[in-house]
C-alpha cells in the first residue's frame, strides 16, 4: 500500500447525506475481475446528468471529496473504494462514515477523514464560493485546512498508523501466524468444517 | 466473579487470537478467528488473484465455502450465461474454488443459491461462531446468535490468507420489541420500523442484539429477515441469542454437530446468552402489539412509515440533510407528498432476496394469494433463496399456486434485488420488493423500490396498489395468515 501523509488537491463539495455505495458505483460494474479500471465506473448514473458536480470544471479535477453524513452506506463492495481511487481521489471527508467502506477505504489507502458536520458545512461553503479551492489534508496532525478552515479530523490510531507507514495488512497478520496455530489447536471438535462435505 | 458480559461480547471474547495492544481510544484492534467464510463470484476474484501474486495460500479451506449468486440467471440456467462478463466472473469463481480447494455449489447444484440461504440450510451457520463473507448481508447469520459480518474485499483475502481479521472493538446496543405482533404483521415490519426509528447511520459502530418477548416468539426464517437488514441501520453485526427454537432448526442438518458432539455443542450454545447484569451501551425499544405492516416511500431503507400513513412532506424533517434527502427521494421515486401510502400503484413485485426467499417467506404469501385473482397489470416474480428452497416449495405443491395466480417462478439467486443478472426493473418502473435495499437504481437504472414484507407483497399483488392482507376480500379457501413467518 502507498503511504499517505499530507495531501493537497481541489475539494468537491458533494452536498448530499446517505452516499450509499450503489451510487458510488453499481452494481453492474462489479461484474469485473480486476481490481482496477472503475474510473468510469464512479457515480456513472448521476454523471449521466450534465449538472452533476463532477460533470464541471474545475471539480472534474477534484482530489477531496467533501461529502454529506453517512457516506458509503449499503453494499460491502470494496469496488467503491477503487472507483474513487481510479478517479482520482485521495481521500473523502464527512461527519459520518458507514463502518465496512471505512474499513475497505483504509485497505486501500484512501483517507476517510471524520469532521465535525459543521465543519463540512463550511468548507461546502469555501468551495462553492471559490470553485477550485484546495483543501489539504494532514495525517500526522489529523488537521484539515481549505481557506481560512482548519478543522480537526478523526480517524482511528491503527488506521492511520498503517497508512502513515503503508503498511500490508496480511503481511503484519502473518507475524502472529504462531499465535493463529495456535488458536486452532483449541477449537472445539464440535464446531463445523465445510470439509468433507455433508449434504441433505 | 466473572465480569457481566453481552452476548456479543461472549462471541468475540471466545474467537480472540491475539489481543490488541493498548487500552480504551488507543487500542489497537484485536485479532480474531473466523469459524467459516463464505464466498460467492463478485467480492472474491480480486482477492484469490491477491494470494496469486503474493504466493500465498488459502489457510484453511474447510472453513471455506463458495457459491454462485449474484450474477446468475433465473431462466434457462441450463444453458451457458448469455451475458459475457457474468459468464466470465462465474467462470473465474469456478476456476478458483478449483485452484485453492474451495467446496463450490454451482448453478444447477441443489445446494446453489444464495450465500446467506445456504449456509444455515446446511447447518454450517450455528451459535457462537464467527462467519465472515465479502457481502454487507452476512449479518444475517447473527440469527443464530453468530457473529456475522460483511467485509471488503480486502479482508476477504485477509481471512483466505490467515482465517483471522483484525477487528476494533465494538459498542452494544439492545434492540428490545416486547409485545404480540398483529395477524399480517411481521418480521420484516419490525426491522423496517428499528432502521426508520434509528436510522441509517445509527447503527454505526455497534453490534445490535435483538431482544424481548416478540424476538423470543419468531422463528429462524424470521430472526435472520430481523438479522439480515442490520446493516441497513448501519450496524456492524446483529443478533439474537439461541435459544430451543434455534436448536430445533440446527438438528438434522447436514453440517450439525452429531452424537456427542451435539452434547457437548448444546451445553455451550447454552451459555450464549446476555449476562443479566450485562449492560449495553444503548438501548431501544419497539412496541410490538401496535406495531403496522411498514413499507419505505423513499430512496433509504430509513426513509419508511406505516403502510397506513402517507407520504411524508419534506417540511416535516427538522434536520435540513434530512429535509434535502427528502425532497430528492420523492422526485426520484416519483410521490407526491401526503399521498396516502395505499394509494400507490405499482407495476411489479419481487418476492425473494436473502431477506425473504425462505420457505416460511413463501408459504406465507402463496398463503395470501391461494385462490385469489393477481391484478392483472402487476408482474410477479418469485425466486426461491436456494435450490434446496425451490424443491422444497414444489414438493408443498407452491409452485403451482404461484403459476396459478399468474406469477414467474424462477431459479435461485439473489435476482432483482440488485440486478446484476437480466431480472431488472425498467426506468420508471415501480416494485413492492421483499428485498433489502431501496436506493436509486438498485433493482434497474431508474427503477423505483418500496420494501414491503412478503404479506404485503402478496396483498398488493392482488390489489395492485401497495396493500396489506387486512385490506383483501375474504378468498373462498383463504388459509390464515401466519403470523410467525418472515
Amino acid at each position: 500500500m502507498e503511504k499517505f501523509t499530507t495531501h493537497t488537491g481541489i475539494g468537491v463539495p458533494l452536498r448530499q447525506s446517505n452516499v450509499d455505495t450503489d451510487q458510488i458505483i453499481p452494481a453492474v460494474y462489479l461484474k469485473r475481475i480486476t481490481r482496477t479500471g472503475f474510473e468510469d465506473a464512479l457515480f456513472s448514473a448521476w454523471r449521466k446528468d450534465p449538472s452533476f458536480i463532477l460533470n464541471q470544471a474545475p471539480f472534474n479535477a477534484g482530489s477531496v471529496l467533501v461529502a454529506g453524513p453517512d457516506f458509503g452506506t449499503g453494499s460491502s463492495r470494496e469496488h467503491a473504494v477503487w472507483a474513487l481511487k481510479d478517479y482520482g481521489f485521495k481521500t473523502v471527508l464527512s461527519s459520518r462514515f458507514a463502518d465496512i467502506f471505512r474499513g475497505n477505504s483504509g485497505k486501500q489507502g484512501l483517507l476517510a477523514a471524520e469532521l465535525a458536520q459543521d465543519d463540512i458545512e463550511l468548507i461546502w461553503k469555501e468551495l462553492e464560493n471559490a470553485p477550485g479551492a484546495e483543501v489539504t489534508v494532514d495525517l500526522p496532525s489529523k488537521t484539515v485546512s481549505c481557506g481560512s478552515i482548519v478543522a480537526p479530523f478523526e480517524i482511528d490510531d491503527y488506521t492511520r498508523w498503517r497508512l502513515l507507514e503503508g503498511l500490508d495488512d496480511i503481511g503484519l497478520t502473518l507475524q502472529h501466524e504462531e499465535d493463529i496455530t495456535a488458536y486452532e489447536a483449541t477449537r472445539p471438535a464440535f464446531k463445523p468444517t465445510t470439509l468433507p462435505a455433508r449434504l441433505s | 466473579m466473572a465480569v457481566a458480559k453481552t452476548l456479543a461480547e461472549k462471541v468475540w471474547d471466545a474467537h480472540v487470537v491475539r489481543k490488541g495492544d493498548g487500552e480504551g481510544a488507543n487500542a489497537q484492534p484485536d485479532l480474531l478467528f473466523i469459524d467459516l467464510h463464505l464466498v460467492h463470484e463478485v467480492t472474491s476474484p480480486q482477492a484469490f488473484e491477491g494470494l496469486r501474486l503474493a504466493g500465498r495460500k488459502l489457510r484453511r479451506p474447510d472453513l471455506t465455502i463458495a457459491t454462485e449468486d449474484h450474477n446468475t440467471p433465473t431462466l434457462d440456467i441450463d444453458k451457458p450465461i448469455a451475458d459475457l462478463t457474468s459468464r466470465t466472473q462465474i467462470q473465474t469463481l469456478r476456476n478458483n474454488c478449483a485452484e485453492f480447494g474451495v467446496r463450490l455449489h454451482s448453478l444447477g447444484d441443489a445446494e446453489q443459491g444464495i450465500v446467506h440461504v445456504v449456509g444455515p440450510q446446511l447447518g454450517l451457520t450455528q451459535p457462537g461462531m464467527t462467519v465472515v463473507c465479502g457481502d454487507s448481508h452476512t449479518s444475517t447469520h447473527g440469527a443464530f446468535g453468530a457473529l456475522a459480518m460483511g467485509i471488503g474485499t480486502s479482508e476477504v483475502e485477509h481471512v483466505m490468507a490467515t482465517q483471522t481479521l483484525s477487528l476494533k472493538p465494538f459498542k452494544t446496543m439492545a434492540i428490545n420489541v416486547e409485545g404480540t405482533l398483529r395477524p399480517g404483521v411481521t418480521a420484516k415490519d419490525i426491522i423496517l420500523a428499528v432502521i426508520a426509528k434509528i436510522g441509517t447511520g445509527g447503527g454505526q459502530g455497534y453490534v445490535l442484539e435483538y431482544r424481548g418477548s416478540a424476538i423470543r416468539a419468531l422463528s429462524m426464517e424470521a430472526r435472520m429477515t430481523i438479522c439480515n437488514m442490520s446493516i441497513e441501520a448501519g450496524a456492524r453485526a446483529g443478533l439474537v441469542a439461541p435459544d430451543q427454537i434455534t436448536y430445533d432448526y440446527m438438528d438434522g442438518r447436514p453440517h450439525a454437530p452429531q452424537g456427542a458432539d451435539w452434547d457437548a455443542a448444546l451445553k455451550y450454545w447454552n451459555t450464549l446468552r446476555t449476562d443479566d447484569d450485562a449492560t449495553f451501551d444503548v438501548e431501544v425499544d419497539l412496541d410490538a402489539d401496535t406495531l403496522e405492516p411498514f413499507v419505505t416511500w423513499g430512496t433509504n431503507p430509513g426513509q419508511g412509515v406505516s403502510l397506513s400513513a402517507r407520504v411524508p412532506f419534506p417540511e416535516d424533517f427538522g434536520d435540513e440533510n434530512a429535509k434535502a434527502a427528502a425532497e430528492r427521494a420523492l422526485q426520484y421515486m416519483g410521490l407526491e407528498a401526503g399521498t396516502p401510502m395505499k394509494e400507490i400503484r405499482v407495476d411489479t413485485v419481487f418476492l425473494g432476496s436473502c431477506t425473504n426467499s425462505r420457505m416460511e417467506d413463501l408459504r406465507a404469501a402463496a398463503d395470501i394469494i391461494r385462490g385469489r385473482q393477481k391484478d392483472p397489470n402487476i408482474r410477479m416474480l418469485v425466486v426461491p433463496g436456494s435450490a434446496r428452497v425451490r424443491l422444497e416449495a414444489e414438493a408443498e405443491g407452491l409452485d403451482k399456486v404461484f403459476k396459478d395466480f399468474g406469477a414467474e417462478w424462477r431459479f435461485a439467486g439473489c435476482s432483482m434485488c440488485l440486478g446484476m443478472n437480466p431480472d431488472q426493473l425498467e426506468v420508471g418502473e415501480r416494485c413492492a420488493s421483499t428485498s433489502n435495499r431501496n436506493f436509486e437504481g438498485r433493482q434497474g437504472k431508474g427503477g423505483r423500490t418500496h420494501l414491503v414484507s412478503p404479506v404485503v407483497a402478496a396483498a398488493t399483488a392482488i390489489r395492485g396498489t401497495l396493500s396489506s392482507p387486512s385490506d383483501l376480500d375474504p378468498a373462498p379457501e383463504s388459509a390464515a395468515i401466519r403470523t410467525d413467518a418472515a
